[in-house]
């Protein structure tokens, strides 16, 4: 079985790319059908996915000798672009990870999409967005990676924007589309460089020539080939400058918001640097990038996500935060943290918002939390579940976020101690801010004309197992070894520095304290701190104005010089042509002064071209006699 | 080439006096011009028609008169002649039903306002 799976890993992400044309366009109008056919092809890639975790953990295969199969996709000359699949630990952590919470989203949609008439397309848009993502995991070369990449972008777009008749969701469709696109476009300038280069696209080849290029020819040039491969993950990984359209995305269904924040969309950008890892780990300059603005990005999310007050907006930049994370782990040489913290964080971060789910929709689409309040005793298993998510994501000790997040601060504190106190600050940040989510939402007095009730039992299930998986998934991979599965390099040991871990965990502690004596005991008045923090607060609230200042600039640069350009267009590149088309006009006028409709003028001048010819013919006979042959 | 400069008074009375292929020719070169005159200046379309005929019977008696002064006598000439003969008649038909459709349509048969064709 695992070894069908392994030899057969291109269907994993082929099923439900299968599901997606089936419902495109057969069964989009009949919602049972639809959702069947799209949990049970991605139910049998979570078994494929299975198989084959199965046989890399007992097989031969380790990061340094993974399983490649590839064919040729399309050959010019002597570029030749292959297709295939890449299995190595860190793909097959991945390949579960997507399928579990993909599996896991598509159960939930079954409830959440109950009453919704387009929940055929829903389905359909799913099944494409977990193919893309899988596609995008078992990628050979960059080429693959990339088109994939693409796809997980247009797949958010879809599904963003998935009302459409809503302004506020086309409006955040297309700001995350073109947020991302200017990542992608570094990174595509990368790409076709390192296709210059080396004339290769191929993970395994660009492995062994990468270090040897290093070695002759110095870091300067492909430090600025990994800065623009870089760029690609700080768009959809909503690092720092580009974050703004990660927030937004909550404009659509919330489980398709568990699946971007989770599972399928953001991770990717980790997962490529992950996977380029050969290049970016030989570059100290691009490391150290890598590190502050994946540091930069935890704690400047975190600081916003503490005066949010819409459910969904607090788990958004609590996501931005956590892939600052990954992103600092990456550049602190620590390959192994990264992975495990996205792991963790996947099945955490799907609970918790597929929990907001649950209590936006329990709470007839109100998402301010200061609305909410009480849910505990309406909505007992959410709340459970809810709880988990949060100590999980905070790094309470057994549960999945200690061990991950200990592992990143213990690679950062060996690396660089201001990055160690910003990843420390950030932990206690967001213990802070997950505390007075869930003490705010879930305890304190119910509502009077709250109408929140528990829900269905197919958005119940999907709860209870991420719930699980975020209270063992950390345990699991720290107890069996996940530092001598997925590296880079040398095998990463585990081993908890008590130091790191118990002051992180008391911070949490402390932070959790602090939330629930100002929002639960309310020994401190939120109102009055907000006033006492005056400035602080209002640019926390207001997201310190990244997105008016994205305005200012478009409003500034982009339409004035927009106003410069259609100048230019309608009077230089326009007038050029039709100053041409007039030219012509004129030229033509000439001859159309000739061609007057009188026959009789015709005649005349047909006269005389035949006395002119008759006249050459008579002065000139004697050479046409001679062109004739001198028959006569 | 005949170098008519150097032509005496002689020369001309004799050529006047004995008809030959020249004369022949003249009679079709004038005959022709005249056509050709008619062709362009007049603005009725049965003038027009009548001139095309003038023309075509120039060039008939050029066949004739090159035939009969050839060495070899048939009648290749004359068989020219005729047929170009027939194909003038059926083309004086055609031409006057067109110019009797043109009246119809027009109502005048002036060449000069035929300009549709005008650019």
């Amino acid at each position: 079985m695992s070894e069908f799976a392994l030899t057969h890993a291109w269907l994993i992400p082929l099923l439900p790319a299968l599901a997606f044309v089936v419902i495109g366009f057969f069964t989009r109008l009949d919602k049972s059908i639809s959702a069947k056919i799209a949990i049970s092809m991605i139910s049998v890639s979570f078994l494929l996915a299975l198989g084959v975790l199965a046989a890399v953990i007992s097989g031969p295969i380790t990061m340094d000798n993974p399983l490649i199969q590839k064919v040729l996709w399309a050959k010019m000359g002597t570029l030749e672009l292959s297709m295939g699949v890449l299995v190595d630990p860190m793909t097959a952590m991945m390949l579960i990870v997507v399928t579990t919470v993909a599996l896991l989203v598509q159960i939930y949609s079954v409830g959440y999409m109950e009453h919704d008439p387009g929940a055929g397309r829903f389905f359909a848009f799913l099944s494409l967005f977990a193919s893309s993502m899988l596609g995008l995991v078992i990628s050979v070369n960059f080429l693959q990676m990339y088109a994939f990449w693409e796809l997980v972008g247009v797949c958010s777009y879809l599904l963003i924007g998935f009302y459409y008749y809503k302004i506020s969701a086309r409006e955040a469709a297309k700001k995350a589309f073109i947020t991302t696109r200017i990542g992608d476009f570094g990174m595509l300038l990368g790409i076709l460089l390192l296709q210059i280069t080396f004339g290769t696209l191929d993970f395994m080849e660009l492995k062994e020539l990468v270090p040897a290029y290093i070695w002759i020819s110095g870091t300067g040039f492909m430090t600025v080939v990994g800065l623009l491969l870089f760029i690609g993950p700080i768009g959809k990984s909503g690092q720092f400058p580009l974050h703004v359209w990660l927030p937004d995305a909550m404009e659509g269904p919330t489980p398709v918001s568990a699946l971007i924040h989770a599972a399928t969309m953001v991770v990717a950008g980790v997962y490529l640097v992950g996977r380029a890892y050969f290049i970016f780990s030989a570059l100290p300059a691009v490391m150290t990038v890598i590190a502050w603005i994946g540091g930069f990005t935890a704690f400047f999310a975190a600081t916003i996500a503490i005066t949010q007050r819409p459910f969904k907006r607090i788990l958004a930049y609590s996501t931005i935060s956590q892939l600052g994370y990954m992103m600092l782990a990456l550049g602190v040489g620590s390959l192994t943290a990264s992975m495990f913290h996205l792991m963790t964080h996947a099945f955490f971060k799907a609970l918790l918002f597929l929990c907001a789910g649950a209590v936006i929709e329990a709470m007839n689409e109100e998402a301010d939390i200061f609305k909410m309040g009480g849910l505990r005793h309406r909505m007992p298993t959410t709340f459970k579940c809810m709880a988990v998510g949060v100590l999980a994501i905070a790094g309470v000790p057994p549960f999945a976020g200690f061990f991950s997040k200990d592992m990143i601060l213990a690679a950062a504190a060996e690396v660089s101690m201001p990055l160690y106190l910003l990843a420390a600050a950030t932990a206690f940040l967001t213990a802070f801010y997950m505390a007075r989510l869930l003490f705010v939402a879930f305890f304190g007095e119910v509502r009077e004309d709250c109408p929140a009730h528990e829900t269905n039992s197919y958005m119940r299930m999907p709860l209870v197992v991420l719930a699980v998986l975020a209270v063992v998934s950390g345990a699991w991979g720290h107890f069996a070894g996940f530092g001598e599965w997925v590296y880079f390099g040398a095998v990463q040991e585990e081993h908890i520095d008590f130091m790191i871990a118990g002051s992180s965990v008391l911070l949490t502690l402390i932070a959790f304290a602090l939330a629930y004596e100002i929002y639960v005991a309310k020994r401190f008045s939120a109102h009055l701190l907000a006033q006492r923090f005056g400035i602080l607060y209002t640019l926390s609230y207001n997201k310190y104005y990244v997105d008016e200042f994205y305005t200012i600039v478009r409003n500034t640069f982009v339409d004035k010089l927009g106003a410069v350009l259609y100048w230019f267009d309608l009077h230089v590149v326009d007038g050029v042509v039709n100053g041409l088309a007039k030219g012509v006009g004129c030229l033509s006028c000439v001859f159309t002064a000739l061609q007057n409709g009188q026959a009789q003028r015709y005649v005349a001048v047909f006269y005389c071209g035949v006395i002119v010819l008759v006249a050459y013919s008579v002065f000139c006979a004697v050479r046409i006699l001679n062109l004739l042959g001198g028959a006569f | 080439m005949i170098d008519i400069f150097s032509l005496s008074v002689m020369d001309i009375v004799n050529w006047s006096l004995h008809v030959g292929l020249a004369h022949f020719l003249l009679l079709a070169a004038v005959l022709f011009s005249i056509g050709l005159y008619g062709l362009l200046t007049k603005k009725g379309i049965i003038s027009t028609l009548m001139c095309v005929e003038l023309m075509l019977n120039a060039a008939n008696i050029n066949l004739v008169a090159f035939n009969h002064y050839r060495p070899f006598q048939d009648f290749s000439g004359q068989l020219m002649a005729i047929f170009s003969v027939a194909v003038a008649a059926s083309e004086v038909a055609v031409g006057i039903a067109l110019a009797f459709r043109i009246y119809r349509e027009h109502g005048s048969i002036h060449v000069d306002e035929l300009n549709n064709m005008k650019g």
